[in-house]
């Protein structure tokens, strides 16, 4: 099956394609939802633009729509998108230096785009994974968005299609190879984090217990202050983009496990 | 506050969120461990999304199909069963719990 796709980036091209699909169908689903909620027909393709972020995004709607206060719909997205910090210092390098690129790339970067920059090993594919996904789900989110938006009706609820489980399977589908590389404390770390999430959800507002899970990050990093620490204490799931698999002792392998986006 | 004004400071607040780690980390010279520890924090963001997103709804629990369909997608991207297949499967598992009246 490999071999068919050896081609190296036609494969992310194809997999960053279907994410897009998906992204499109949920973002007319939210369209449809935001106008349904009687609010006016520009709101759900602004904030689609200028915001860019799913859950954000139903958040605000979800509370504007059923007349809370608009204040309160800000801070409550502000919660839910405040994972953007850690994520652009790990990924922040990949889209280069120029003032232009960081100021682009920073706007492209969602769950997605992160998730399959990270299951990339060389620095080519990070960058096609991070321009291609983030360009590909602006573009796809936003017609979807606009297309729900004016369907309004014609859009059915997509969780009819199980696409709510589409997004966490993508995120799985591409974080598993760098757990599966991970040493076991990172591993440790994420299952703790995960845990720390679930427990924290009941009780805490929306966007706050995944940021309680950065807690056990300190599981993760603890193996290199003892004085003893692994022979390899590179972590497989570094998204530096100098570590490439020209390093990595076994590129093939590398490529199977850690090829998340391109299988 | 008005909706026009809302979505403008959700959207610039969300920037600065996005900006923030590009700019600092071009002016900072982070120690090795503080880099390795960036990228365990995205592992276990990510791991932490996954987990809410495919067992939780608002405060409470998910019900069944969504995490059904998850697990399944799981099953086959542990397997290296391509992408496309773990996204079709884990929406279409899903999507048939549903349709057979399970929520």
């Amino acid at each position: 099956m490999r071999s068919i796709w050896r081609t190296p980036e036609r494969d992310l091209v194809r997999d960053i394609a279907l994410v897009c699909l998906a992204d499109a169908l949920v973002g007319a689903s939210f369209g449809a939802i935001s106008v349904g909620l009687g609010l006016p027909l520009w709101l759900p393709m602004l904030l689609s633009v200028v915001v860019f972020a799913g859950a954000a995004q139903f958040i605000f709607v979800g509370i504007v729509g059923a007349g809370g206060n608009p204040l309160a719909a800000v801070v409550a997205g502000l919660l839910v998108n405040a994972r953007h910090v850690p994520f652009g210092f790990a990924v922040g390098d990949v889209f280069g230096s120029g003032w232009l690129r960081r100021l682009a790339g920073s706007h492209l970067m969602v769950d997605e785009t992160v998730a399959f920059t990270l299951a990339q090993d060389e620095p080519r594919r990070r960058r096609l994974a991070y321009w291609g996904c983030g360009a590909g789900l602006f573009a796809s989110w936003n017609a979807g968005v606009a297309a729900g938006a004016f369907g309004g009706r014609a859009v059915g609820d997509t969780d009819a299609f199980g696409l709510d489980a589409a997004f966490p399977a993508v995120l799985l589908a591409l974080v598993l190879p760098s757990l599966a590389q991970a040493r076991p404390a990172a591993r440790a770390a994420a299952a703790a984090g995960a845990a720390i999430a679930l427990a924290a959800t009941p009780f805490v507002p929306a966007g706050v217990p995944v940021l309680l899970a950065l807690a056990a990050v300190a599981l993760g990093v603890r193996g290199r202050a003892t004085p003893a620490p692994d022979p390899d204490p590179d972590p497989p799931q570094h998204p530096d983009p100098g570590r490439g698999s020209g390093e990595h002792p076994d590129p093939e392998r590398a490529s199977d496990v850690r090829g998340g986006g391109g299988r | 506050m008005n909706l026009l004004v809302a979505t403008g400071v959700l959207g610039a607040g969300t920037y600065a969120f996005r900006l923030a780690g590009p700019l600092l980390k071009a002016r900072m010279r982070l120690s090795p461990r503080v880099e390795q520890g960036m990228g365990v924090a995205v592992v276990v963001l990510l791991s932490a999304l996954v987990a809410t997103s495919s067992l939780t709804q608002g405060h409470g629990a998910a019900g069944f199909a969504r995490p059904a369909g998850v697990l399944v997608g799981g099953v086959l991207a542990w397997r290296r069963a391509p992408f496309a297949l773990v996204v079709v499967a884990a929406a279409a598992t899903t999507a048939v719990l549903r349709l057979l009246g399970v929520s």
